[in-house]
């Protein structure tokens, strides 16, 4: 008789309300294997997981561990059961050390007194087999970068000896090369036979981390299989529902007059020197690793971060970066924080999609708020918004949704030329394309698009140049025909820039 | 209660239904001791300086600010209006006066915020303790009565916007004003563009920067309105006491905030009704009257205020953990 599998979830169901948020759906995992569960936002994987983690209780279904029967009443039992979850939005203490962090919830004491010498061992010994011995227990938090507080969190998983880790988007905020490093902790959490359920919308990365998928789309599971057997192609069409012909819609734009001029371009926050020139009628992408200065580049142009020197023209006139007079100039930035600064999620839509044409006016000036409202529900049209109306707050609209309506600022503005900071970061496959498709025809309607991502396939599929930022300097621009994912990445890392 | 009145409503009207029912409470429990016509009269007049107050404080509010300065402030220009009215300045003048030296103030506490990028509640304290001392200084210690003929006659023309009893009017002038300018702080705050910008700012400051919305300009506007406002209240504490006492208004920023706070608006910026905010005002002037006629001891009404307060806060906590699920 085979061995039941680590983590079993069967015929879930649960509904909010009148909306059904999973019916039926399943799940299930072998130890030493890696799971990635696809799905386009709100197709009920944040709830399936959230029902695992003990925070929902399902209307019906069971969960198996070790095919031991196991029902979390909350988060604390879940835990206790040996189920740890690694966050899209990281949840260290940051004031802590690592230490500390490790052991939050269940400090090692006697009598109530703190003694954490007795899980020293299994402290070091976690950080160690994340191959990250280096990392002191001692570190406060607040001193490690992106990547090692994520780290933390998934040695938190170690230490407390859970069988089941479940990543939600892990990558979301992190380098190409610290992704790499968590491919290769993944990997050796799969060696230690355990359980491993990935979420995630990079189907590049489910493709080279997973072992098998499954895909929910509304609520049931769709398709599932193993990853070798599957083709890029065949997973989107399962998690959209239909043919994808194209990811990236190529719509024809000519290159026309120089539209932003950069030149020698220093900030005080990280960009050493960028000369680059954007056209009308042009999709310019900026490569390179989280932290190489790329968003500075944009911000700097843009106005929001303070420049040091150089010298930015727009339209052939001299620019000193600012966002109300950029505004002014017809530039416009859509910002790689969605939630902390691109949007104010407590207020509506129509608040959030018109905000900026104002900022110039005097302040006792009358808002049209009557012919505002009906442009706002023009672009709700035209971006195909999914939303009650304009009054809805932006925090309730889906990832993708939000970024829709931060790019319909844009267009509201009226804006020339556009600086993109990862505008399809955390939003579903089908948003992208809707992004993919709109980049393009603002370059066929001759604006100028700069956009900075992280993914290289998607620069490779949407833009006519491409220029590679290592560490604050901005190397020379080429056609993309004359780069591919591989020379993007050597340039990315500092390698030589000769094709 | 959601099928009587639409959700978003019952924010707006939570406050008033607060007035209600410490009417009907205390009319249970006092039923010789009814709100007349009256009452009602005296309970308005006593929410004008309050209220004047309150209405530039939502707006800080809203903003994600605070003004802890704002009792200091109204204590100097009350003490300006007096000197301008014993410099033989008029009514006319002393209102400029006291409305001058309430928009400086402000403005003042604007500048120290954006300039120095102090926190608010800081720059507010420091500021409380300044305007108090500047307020001593020029009241020699003390008051300011003006003494001869003219002033005492602008003085009593002064006294008869927030005094009530004379004959044949309804509600004293006072009243009225205040009305007014709660419509107008509410009116602006929705159809202009300061009004969106002082909402964008406080629910989010780096979105607001990100659209092009001139912060600091902006602050430095909505503290010196607020202080504008606080201004007008000075003339009005002015015209209660009949002087301008330099240690007047002592605490008042407490019951200002409170009834800011009572009105649904959101300490952490973003949120706020300036109709709500006149409720709350008017709700603690109610509350009070209605302890002096059961003959309660002055700390009783102290200790219900801070729960009412409380009550406040835990039923707007309540309500947008309920709209965010």
């Amino acid at each position: 008789m085979t061995q039941p599998p680590l983590l079993e979830m069967t015929a879930v169901d649960k509904a909010f309300g009148a909306t059904v948020a999973l019916s039926g759906a399943h799940l299930r995992v072998e130890a030493g294997e890696v799971c990635a569960l696809i799905g386009e936002n709100g197709a009920g994987k944040s709830t399936l997981m959230r029902i695992l983690s003990g925070v929902e209780t399902p209307d019906s279904g069971t969960i198996r561990i070790s095919g031991e029967p196991f029902s979390p009443a909350n988060p604390q039992q879940a835990r206790e059961g040996g189920i740890a979850m690694v966050h899209q939005e990281l949840a260290v203490v940051e004031d802590l050390t690592v230490e500390e962090n490790l052991l939050l919830g269940a400090e090692p004491n006697v009598a109530g007194l703190y003694l954490p010498s007795r899980m020293r061992d299994r402290v070091v010994s976690s950080l160690k087999l994340l191959g990250r011995g280096e990392i002191q227990p001692s570190t406060p938090v607040s001193q490690l970068s992106v990547a090692a507080r994520q780290l933390v969190e998934i040695a938190r998983a170690l230490v407390h000896d859970a069988p089941v880790i479940v990543f939600d988007e892990p990558t979301s905020s992190l380098g190409v090369q610290d992704i790499e490093h968590l491919f290769e902790v993944i990997g050796r959490l799969r060696d230690d036979g355990r359980a491993v359920v990935y979420i995630s919308h990079f189907l590049e990365e489910v493709q080279r981390v997973a072992d098998r998928w499954t895909v929910l789309r509304d609520g049931k599971v769709v398709a599932e299989g193993l990853i070798c057997e599957t083709s890029t192609e065949d997973l989107v069409s399962h998690m959209i529902g239909r043919h994808l012909d194209e990811m990236y819609p190529r719509i024809p734009h000519q290159r026309g007059d120089a539209l932003i001029e950069v030149s020698d371009l220093k900030t005080r926050t990280g960009l050493d020197k960028a000369d680059l020139v954007l056209h009308r009628g042009e999709v310019l992408g900026i490569a390179g690793l989280v932290g190489s200065g790329r968003s500075q580049l944009l911000r700097g142009i843009y106005g929001l971060d303070p420049i040091d020197s150089g010298s930015v023209r727009v339209a052939g006139r001299a620019h000193r970066p600012a966002p109300t007079r950029s505004i002014e100039a017809r530039v416009g930035l859509a910002s790689e924080d969605r939630k902390e600064e691109g949007l104010a999620t407590d207020l509506s839509l129509a608040t959030n999609l018109t905000l900026g044409s104002s900022s110039a006016r005097p302040f006792f000036s009358l808002l049209g708020l009557k012919q505002e409202r009906s442009q706002v529900e023009g672009w709700i049209e035209r971006f195909s918004i999914r939303t009650r109306g304009p009054d809805q707050p932006v925090r309730t609209l889906s990832g993708g949704n939000q970024q829709k309506v931060a790019l319909a600022r844009l267009m509201h503005l009226d804006v020339d030329a556009v600086l993109l900071d990862e505008p399809t970061r955390g939003i579903d496959v089908g948003s992208k394309t809707e992004v993919f498709r709109w980049i393009g025809e603002m370059s066929a309607a001759g604006k100028g698009v700069l956009v900075v991502s992280s993914s290289m396939q998607e620069l490779l599929g949407i833009c006519d140049r491409i220029q590679v930022m290592h560490r604050g300097v901005l190397g020379n621009p080429r056609e993309v025909e004359q780069w591919d994912e591989h020379s993007l990445m050597v340039c990315a890392v500092g390698g030589d820039e000769a094709p | 209660m959601k099928f009587l009145i639409p959700r978003q409503w019952f924010a707006t009207l939570a406050p008033f239904l607060g007035v209600v029912v410490v009417v009907l409470v205390f009319w249970i429990l006092y039923p010789d001791q009814p709100m007349t016509l009256k009452t009602w009269q005296i309970v308005a007049t006593h929410t004008v300086v309050v209220g004047l107050a309150a209405v530039g404080m939502t707006w800080v509010i809203i903003s994600a600010g605070i003004d802890l300065s704002v009792g200091s402030v109204i204590a100097l220009s009350g003490v300006s209006a007096a000197l301008a009215v014993d410099a033989g300045w008029g009514a006319i003048g002393a209102v400029v006066v006291a409305l001058a030296t309430g928009a400086l103030c402000g403005a003042y506490n604007g500048i120290l915020i954006v300039g120095l990028r102090l926190p608010p509640f800081i720059a507010t304290l420091g500021t409380m303790g300044f305007f108090r001392g500047v307020a001593l200084w020029v009241a020699d210690n003390g008051s300011v009565r003006p003494e001869d003929a003219e002033g005492a006659s602008t003085t009593a023309g002064i006294a008869h916007w927030v005094k009530n009893g004379t004959e044949g009017q309804w509600l004293p002038p006072g009243v009225w004003l205040l009305l007014l300018i709660t419509l107008l702080g509410a009116l602006a705050l929705r159809w202009t563009v300061l009004g969106r910008h002082t909402v964008a700012i406080g629910s989010n400051e780096l979105t607001a920067r990100l659209c092009g919305v001139q912060i600091k300009r902006t602050k430095v506007v909505i503290y010196a309105l607020a202080g504008l406002l606080a201004g007008l209240a000075g003339v009005m504490l002015f015209g209660r006491l009949t002087v301008g006492d330099s240690t007047a208004a002592v605490g008042i920023e407490l019951k200002v905030i409170a009834a800011v706070v009572i009105g649904g608006a959101s300490l952490s910026g973003g949120q706020g009704s300036i109709s709500g905010t006149l409720a709350g005002a008017l709700l603690m002037a109610v509350l009070s009257n209605r302890c002096t006629a059961a003959g309660w001891a002055d700390f009783i009404e102290h200790m219900i205020v801070g729960h009412i307060i409380i009550l406040a806060v835990a039923i707007d906590q309540w309500r947008i953990r309920r709209t965010n699920h």
